[in-house]
């Protein structure tokens, strides 16, 4: 009796196998998931140091600090999403599963996200608190840098896929993705100073969905024509 | 009918001869629609009544702004083009308008920060129409960037074309951030819906050097297609006997 052949795995399946994989991969090398968030904690340390330690100007900027930093800390993370795989031949495997590519880079952007956009999206309030934000603006801080910070997890993925061939990829890559991330910024810090100033800031937030919504079905498909030309 | 001429827009050397056709045509009469423009925005219409002389810096500033946007969408389009079909003339056209195209951008920030000093007292504002030009200046840098970054030209053109389909997404952002944030920025004198705001022999300078400009832009495009094909096919027996 011939064995039969194994039922092909289902694409919820693989998503969440693929999240499993990225997250446990990550909890083995905790370092790397310190690092941008010290970075984040750094760069926003950077402006006290700079313009002085007066509460009242901190406060103003702190919506922009706040964002420029994790904005900054996202992209350095962006680096490494795709490129351990690339070397150890992972995304080939990826692309010769019979999976849908698209599906597997959703979930790996996910596990990004997971990995670094909600770390520092606890981080942001208690920075912000730095800067004499009241701790009751905590709460929407947190809401707009997860979702930020998701939005450009996925716009960033295309970032990453096209530039893994490519020399000096790391600066190019700031590149690329600043200029496409600029909406993310300009919605996200705006919903951040409404909160830190108590008002309604839904109207943002909004925006900012209907970014991550666009992002999140369009960026997969892009990441993945970009992954099989690196292929190639 | 028959679709042959389509299919030999995708044959390099019938793209290289007919671009060498074109050219001149492109050229003289951009030479001179934007002699016959400039000549009736610098001379002929009057002064404005608010801006006075300051305002004819916009038979410059309008139209490479406008070329600006232009070039990036012919740029996506083309790059989805060969993206889509694996047409190498329509990678090589994306790969000509890119630099044309960033120069046009930081023509229109600089005539543009000219034009805002005597205007609003200030070379540069932080008005999101002009910073959504930036941004796009360094969209087209990325793409030059990004081709850069590949030896190989057929992957430089695939990834730099993923890149120009999704940068296409902020085409309309800069285009509607007049719209969505009304600041210090005048809004924008031409719309073909609307009623015009501007005076007709402000108006039709202003057109003339438009559509100059716009050929002037083809006929650069063109030369530099020319060139990118001569490049990628440069193995190919054709060159030879064109070249000879």
């Amino acid at each position: 009796m011939s064995p039969t052949p194994p039922e092909p795995t289902a694409p919820l399946t693989a998503l969440r196998l693929v999240i499993a994989r990225d997250l446990m991969l990550a909890f083995r090398r905790p370092e790397e998931l310190i690092h941008p968030l010290a970075f984040f904690v750094l760069v926003t340390a950077l402006f006290p140091l700079s313009l002085g330690p007066e509460p009242s100007t901190l406060r103003v900027i702190a919506p922009g600090v706040l964002w420029v930093a994790a904005l900054l800390a996202a992209l350095l993370a962006l680096d490494f999403l795709f490129r351990d795989d690339a070397q150890d031949g992972t995304l080939e495997q990826f692309a010769l599963s019979g999976q849908s590519l698209t599906g597997l880079l959703l979930g790996k952007t996910a596990a990004h996200w997971l990995l670094t956009g909600v770390p520092l999206s606890v981080m942001a309030p208690l920075m912000g608190y730095t800067l004499g934000v009241p701790a009751s603006a905590s709460l929407g801080i947190m809401a707009t840098v997860a979702l930020g910070s998701l939005a450009l997890s996925f716009i960033g993925s295309i970032g990453a896929a096209l530039t893994l061939g490519a020399r000096r990829g790391g600066v190019l890559l700031s590149i690329l993705i600043l200029p496409l991330a600029a909406p993310i910024l300009i919605f996200g810090s705006r919903a951040t100073e409404l909160a830190i100033r108590g008002e309604a800031y839904l109207a943002p937030m909004e925006l900012l969905g209907a970014i991550v919504v666009l992002s999140f079905t369009l960026a997969p498909l892009a990441a993945a024509a970009a992954v099989r030309i690196s292929l190639e | 009918m028959t679709w042959t001429w389509f299919h030999r827009l995708g044959s390099p050397p019938y793209i290289y001869r007919l671009a060498g056709r074109l050219t001149p045509w492109f050229a003289w009469s951009a030479a001179a629609l934007i002699v016959g423009g400039l000549f009736g925005g610098l001379l002929l219409a009057p002064p404005d009544y608010q801006q006075g002389d300051g305002f004819r810096i916009l038979y410059v500033h309008a139209p490479t702004a406008w070329l600006s946007l232009m070039v990036y969408t012919w740029m996506g389009v083309a790059a989805a083009v060969g993206l889509i079909w694996r047409i190498k003339v329509a990678h090589a056209l994306a790969a000509a308008c890119a630099p044309v195209g960033a120069s046009f951008t930081a023509v229109a920030l600089a005539t543009g920060s000219l034009f805002g000093k005597p205007m609003w007292g200030t070379w540069w504002v932080w008005t999101p129409r002009l910073t959504s030009e930036l941004l796009l200046l360094f969209l087209y840098l990325g793409y030059m960037g990004l081709r850069a970054s590949f030896d190989d030209i057929q992957r430089a053109d695939r990834a730099s074309a993923v890149l120009a389909v999704v940068g296409i997404v902020n085409v309309p952002i800069v285009h509607y951030s007049v719209v969505w944030w009304n600041d210090l920025h005048q809004g924008s004198s031409l719309s073909l819906a609307g009623k015009d705001t501007i005076a007709l022999s402000m108006l039709v300078p202003l057109l003339v050097c438009l559509l100059g400009f716009t050929l002037y832009f083809g006929a650069i495009v063109l030369v530099r297609l020319r060139a990118e094909i001569l490049l990628r096919e440069r193995a190919a027996a054709w060159i030879r006997e064109v070249l000879a």
